[in-house]
């Protein structure tokens, strides 16, 4: 079954995979963990937001009766959880499907909710904070009068945070429901505008596959998905989800590595194709490295000269070796807040050219106005 | 079983500023852990009676009291509640730290513990049948369910935060201390003088509050669960007759959502839950002045039925 040996170099920089690692590897193993075990990893899942992803996978493997009493208790309020959020995805698509309808436009929905509508392993557990749908660039003003029609209404951004976006961004500023509160989020690409990677989206919609239901749902064709599930986690600053967006990949990468026909032999090259061949190579090093992956050795071969030269990939095994971790205290090293730091500042710099980048972190340090204090207990 | 009451004041204040003080209350296991004297206190005072659970079992909650370090730790000392390490509060000054890990507890339950259809209410039981009780703030539910745990005869299941078991559709105990506001401190002190109530913490988003420690015999029981019976809606109006007014189900099913915590979340659990606990019950008005006519009164709710 296993078709990958670890290389050495992953094994020791990762001597001691935290447990809820361990578990999502292994799960079968949890049989036997011990009550304090049990208390460590619920608080890790719950940190990484992967509490309901533990009880699906349990429930899937059929352990859920072997495992500790106690744990199961808090793994099933998680599962109410992640149903309810399942339930309420589906209703918004659908809503937001007859918006787009109504303008002779196709659902192209994107990352959770299309994982959610397609029924794909990492919908199992998984929670939704916002809807992400592709529509054409030109579209984009019919679309969002559409949909403020509907109900969605901008957040409250000032003129700068309207410009970030509109001029800059892949994506409208988030539309929020008045009244159910529910997030939107309207694409015309999958990278900022100024990022130096271009893939073009017109490749992206023409290969997308429709869903039997909802009718006029799409979901990106599996490659795609896959390209874009590494490019979202890996062009990205911020990184405490981070795990959970490495499992959605690893889910995907196992589901259609099983399913489709020529996937891992087609992924380099399309990854060249919509130039984001250096985050498919950090997204399948991670995975395998982290979760264990079952990828080909052809396909880690022939995109190993995508990734970073020696001295650089060094630093950056130390930098996501450590932010991909649950960000609980009990995985966090002494130089984990150094790697988030570090990535942060990545993150920006691969969103934009520097001169643009610092204008930016300026206006948003000095001029924006501060956003409002926490919330009273 | 170990109880907290055999630890040493010494000991209690150790495990709570060390690896943490691993309590049962009901069905939900907390680890709490903070420094802070006023803390260790209210423990000593509230929770003697609890199930005390070693340092390797499993926790569901995981709360911290610690004073955040910052240029109030001297002038206006405060304190954070954090869930296992996380900051979900504002802090709070550092009197009211027995009160916000009393109200941290409650936003543990009523946030996550999704087997239960949990709604903002007191409930008692008496004779195997649950006395729901669901209210603002204000209208006397907490001062009237103090009276009926302490003189009326009736066992204490929760003062906050009434849990019905989806599959079972009975009330599972949830018992903890009554938390006591204003002017009902000085009413329960002087109705029961008995009872054991933890320092008045002046100043608080509700105004005064203390807790007063759960009954012995409903903290023993905390396993036998009951069957729904009677949803009453209290309202204290000063200088009020005692009144009881049946209300149809349809409004009862409707005021006792609107009460919920996770009606919404529960889906067409919920819904289903709900309806079979308003097909069990009868839903009253209840409009009181007086504890011991509310006392009288309210054991004969059948009477009074529709």
């Amino acid at each position: 079954m296993k078709r990958w040996t670890p290389c050495p170099d992953w094994m020791t920089l990762l001597p001691n995979l935290p447990l809820l690692l361990r578990a999502l590897r292994a799960p079968e193993q949890l049989t036997t963990l011990p009550p304090a075990g049990w208390d460590l990893l619920l608080r890790q899942a719950e940190s990484a937001n992967l509490l309901a992803t533990l009880h699906a996978l349990l429930a899937e493997r059929g352990l859920l009766d072997a495992i500790l009493p106690a744990a199961r208790a808090p793994l099933a309020w998680a599962d109410v959880m992640a149903q309810r959020h399942r339930q309420a995805t589906y209703w918004e698509i659908r809503l937001i499907g007859q918006v787009l309808e109504g303008l002779g436009l196709p659902l192209l929905l994107l990352k959770g909710a299309a994982y959610a509508a397609a029924g794909l392993p990492p919908a199992a557990g998984r929670l939704f904070s916002d809807i992400d749908v592709l529509v054409p660039e030109q579209q984009l003003p019919q679309v969002e009068a559409a949909l403020m029609m509907a109900g969605w209404a901008g957040q409250q951004h000032d003129a700068y945070d309207q410009r970030y976006y509109r001029e800059w961004m892949h994506e409208l500023p988030p539309m929020q429901h008045v009244q159910r509160q529910t997030l939107i989020d309207v694409h015309h690409t999958i990278l900022p505008r100024t990022a130096a990677q271009r893939p073009d989206p017109r490749l992206l919609r023409a290969a997308a596959r429709p869903l039997a239901e909802p009718a006029g749902a799409a979901v990106l064709a599996p490659l795609d998905m896959v390209l874009h599930s590494a490019t979202h986690l890996f062009a990205d600053g911020e990184f405490d989800k981070g795990l959970r967006d490495l499992w959605d990949l690893h889910c995907l990468l196992g589901h259609f590595g099983a399913t489709e026909a020529g996937f891992w032999d087609e992924l380099p090259a399309r990854a060249r194709a919509l130039q984001l061949q250096r985050f498919m190579y950090y997204g399948l090093r991670y995975s395998v490295a982290l979760l264990g992956t079952p990828v080909p050795p052809a396909t880690l071969a022939a995109l190993a000269p995508d990734g970073p030269a020696l001295p650089l990939r060094v630093l950056m095994d130390a930098l996501f070796l450590r932010a991909l971790l649950p960000h609980h205290a009990s995985c966090r090293g002494r130089l984990a807040p150094l790697a988030d730091f570090l990535l942060y500042v990545r993150g920006n710099w691969l969103r934009m050219p520097p001169w643009r980048l610092a204008r930016h972190l300026f206006h948003k340090a000095f001029i924006s106005p501060k956003k409002p204090r926490q919330a009273v207990a | 079983m170990l109880t907290v009451g055999t630890l040493s004041p010494a000991a209690l204040r150790a495990r709570l500023a060390g690896p943490g003080l691993r309590l049962r209350t009901g069905r939900f296991t907390t680890c709490l852990r903070g420094d802070i004297p006023s803390l260790a206190a209210g423990i000593a005072q509230l929770y003697p009676d609890y199930p005390l659970l070693g340092e390797q079992d499993f926790a569901d909650f995981h709360l911290q009291l610690q004073r955040p370090c910052n240029g109030r730790r001297w002038l206006r000392p405060q304190v954070d509640l954090l869930y296992d390490g996380r900051r979900v509060f504002r802090p709070l000054p550092l009197a009211q730290a027995l009160p916000m890990f009393e109200w941290g507890l409650n936003w543990c339950v009523s946030s996550r513990a999704h087997r239960y259809l949990i709604v903002h209410a007191a409930v008692l039981e008496r004779g195997g049948r649950a006395l729901v009780m669901p209210a603002p703030p204000g209208s006397g539910k907490s001062t009237l369910t103090a009276a009926l745990a302490g003189r009326g005869g009736w066992r204490l299941l929760s003062d906050e935060l009434t849990l019905i078991d989806l599959d079972s559709g009975l009330v599972v105990p949830n018992p903890r201390p009554v938390s006591l506001k204003n002017q009902s401190i000085d009413v329960i002190r002087a109705y029961l003088p008995q009872a054991v109530l933890s320092p008045a913490v002046q100043d608080t988003q509700k105004g005064t509050v203390a807790h007063m420690r759960a009954p012995a015999d409903s903290v023993a029981r905390a396993d036998e669960c009951a069957l729904p019976g009677w949803i009453v809606f209290p309202q204290y109006v000063a200088g009020a007759a005692t009144s009881i007014e049946a209300l149809p189900r349809a409004t009862t099913f409707m005021e006792l959502a609107g009460n919920s915590f996770n009606y919404s979340i529960l889906g067409a659990n919920g819904f289903h839950a709900m309806a079979r606990l308003i097909e069990q019950v009868r839903g009253f008005r209840f409009r009181y002045s007086a504890l011991d006519e509310a006392l009288d009164a309210l054991p004969r709710l059948d009477d009074f039925a529709a």
